[in-house]
């Protein structure tokens, strides 16, 4: 190609290699299409089959009692830890903006509010799908390097059932709950913070963060907890059992069943909050 | 000897194709497999032996092609009816595939405990089982602190809990020492020559399967020993166990021990030295 004069190719049909290379262009671009389709199928099959399990028999009992403990007994520390701090920061943070037109006494509503809708649920979420969607994802993955889930479908279980089903009902039973502490914490912590930093007093502070509460704020709280756990849990399942490539694929599947997952909780947010927001307006 | 013209097979592949985006790994592959007889599946690595045992258990399903298994059409069944369907079958995996959060009470136990057996009746028939494969003693131990040929011992022990009459063996010694291969291979002998057990036994090592064709177990003196020809025994065991050497995915030879050992291929002639 580099001998041929200028234009020469024009009104001719392109040399054999550039078409290949078109075509395999063109080739990759709808095979990855299609494996992605492809991928949402597998992931939409897993996540109903999930839910569709717990309507029949057998039903692994043990198994989701040993997920709610591993999932959330093992999580309350650092949602605990963490929630304390988020409190404490978010009324330094609100604060500082309040001094300005003396109205700190409003810093209980703002840091309620802020928690019970949006950051309790969304950081509680993100903190146990680091935990817990990671576990899920390196701990059904090394199952099935092992083999583990072929012997146990070779067996006659039912993976689904015994691995994916205890874990996705475990992790939304319990993040809801988690969720809660968080934010009671949470707002344990904006009081500390409140009364050592604003000198407010803790009557009041409490005062105003809970009447800052309507029922509609918890329930969207708790309508993205349990939507946010169902997406870290499914989503940790799915790709625990999809691992390709031995032990390096664990890794690599144990990652991007975090960013996948945190992805989706955020994404998820926006929606849930124009939802809930809807919601209330129309219903309460 | 099973007459095959007589008997219907109890694992039968009919031009089986599987594949992946790689290629073809098994292609027009047919064989059976008769009541009670081991059938040794020889070949290089990547040549479809384990595929073809995750294809008769129903684990795999072959793009074309047919697999019957106990006169059920394994490779047409949906999940549901497989699942079931799989009690019926022994299945011993390459690594063991031992549960690791389990002790080995608990894995050998799986099978009785999924099919709600009384607990009463569990803890005898899993240390019969443990007593078969000579490990009652590591009953409480977990995998991680077992050696890699008494996990092997466990996964045949949790593979004949139930008696299965059809048991597959996917490299039972691939990695193991020759005296723990040997083990392996009179677990092997025992349950055939115990139990009957019809079987399909992947391997790249030519010698385990001279080893259940020339020998047999006796129950009696509680030994193997080698065929005798004078014996009954003899003419059971050899005529019960054939080979099939896969190559490209396809049959490249089937024929008895004698017919192997005499082989002039080159190919052939790789597994015999």
């Amino acid at each position: 190609m580099a001998d041929s004069p200028p234009l020469q190719g024009i009104g001719k049909e392109p040399p054999p290699s550039e078409v290949v290379r078109e075509s395999s262009i063109s080739e990759i671009l709808i095979g990855s299409a299609k494996e992605s389709v492809l991928r949402v199928q597998e992931y939409s099959y897993l996540a109903l089959q999930s839910v569709t399990n717990l309507f029949s028999r057998p039903f692994y009992g043990q198994d989701l009692l040993d997920q709610m403990d591993s999932i959330g007994v093992g999580s309350i520390p650092i949602v605990l830890l963490t929630g304390f701090f988020i409190g404490a920061v978010m009324v330094l943070q609100t604060a500082s903006q309040f001094v300005r037109f003396g109205q700190t006494s409003l810093t209980g509503d703002a840091v309620s509010l802020a928690l019970v809708r949006e950051l309790g649920p969304t950081l509680t979420s993100l903190l146990v799908t680091g935990r817990c969607a990671s576990g899920i994802a390196s701990e059904l993955g090394s199952m099935l390097v092992t083999e583990q889930v072929d012997a146990m479908r070779a067996m006659g279980t039912d993976p689904s059932r015994k691995l994916v089903t205890p874990r996705v009902l475990a992790t939304v039973l319990v993040v809801p709950l988690l969720t809660v502490m968080s934010d009671f914490i949470g707002l344990v912590g904006g009081c500390v913070a409140a009364v050592l930093s604003l000198r407010l007093g803790v009557v009041q502070f409490w005062t105003r963060a809970i009447d800052a509460l309507e029922l509609s704020d918890i329930l969207q709280g708790g309508l993205k907890s349990i939507v946010f756990a169902f997406i870290l849990a499914s989503v940790g399942c799915y790709k625990g059992l999809t691992v390709r490539g031995g032990t390096q694929g664990v890794g690599r599947s144990t990652t991007q069943a975090v960013v996948i997952s945190s992805v989706m909780i955020i994404v998820a947010d926006t929606f849930l909050t124009k939802l809930a927001l809807y919601l209330a307006e129309k219903l309460f | 000897m099973t007459n095959p013209a007589t008997t219907e097979a109890t694992i039968s592949f009919r031009a089986v194709r599987l594949g992946f985006e790689e290629g073809d790994i098994v292609q027009g592959l047919s064989f059976d497999v008769y009541p009670r007889e081991t059938l040794v599946l020889l070949g290089e690595t990547g040549t479809g032996k384990t595929l073809s045992l995750k294809m008769a258990a129903g684990l795999m399903r072959p793009q074309q092609g047919e697999v019957n298994v106990l006169g059920r059409k394994v490779s047409e069944m949906p999940e549901k009816a497989l699942l079931a369907f799989r009690r019926e079958i022994g299945f011993v995996f390459q690594e063991g595939a031992l549960f690791d959060s389990m002790t080995v009470e608990e894995n050998v136990a799986y099978r009785l405990r999924e099919e709600h057996v009384a607990e009463e009746e569990i803890e005898p028939k899993v240390r019969e089982a443990l007593r078969f494969v000579e490990l009652e003693h590591a009953i409480d131990l977990v995998p991680s602190e077992l050696s890699g040929g008494m996990r092997r011992r466990v996964s045949i022990a949790r593979a004949l809990i139930t008696r299965p009459p059809i048991v597959l063996y996917d490299s039972p010694t691939a990695g193991l020492d020759p005296v723990t291969s040997q083990t392996i291979i009179t677990l092997i002998l025992r349950l055939r020559d115990t139990y009957g057990v019809t079987a399909l036994l992947a391997t790249h090592r030519l010698q385990d399967g001279f080893a259940l064709a020339n020998f047999y177990f006796d129950a009696e003196s509680n030994r193997v020993l080698p065929n005798d020809k004078k014996t009954t025994a003899k003419t059971e065991a050899d005529s019960n166990t054939r080979f099939i050497v896969l190559r490209d995915g396809r049959v490249f030879f089937e024929g008895s021990t004698e017919e192997l050992a005499a082989a002039k291929d080159s190919y052939l002639k790789r597994f015999l030295v």
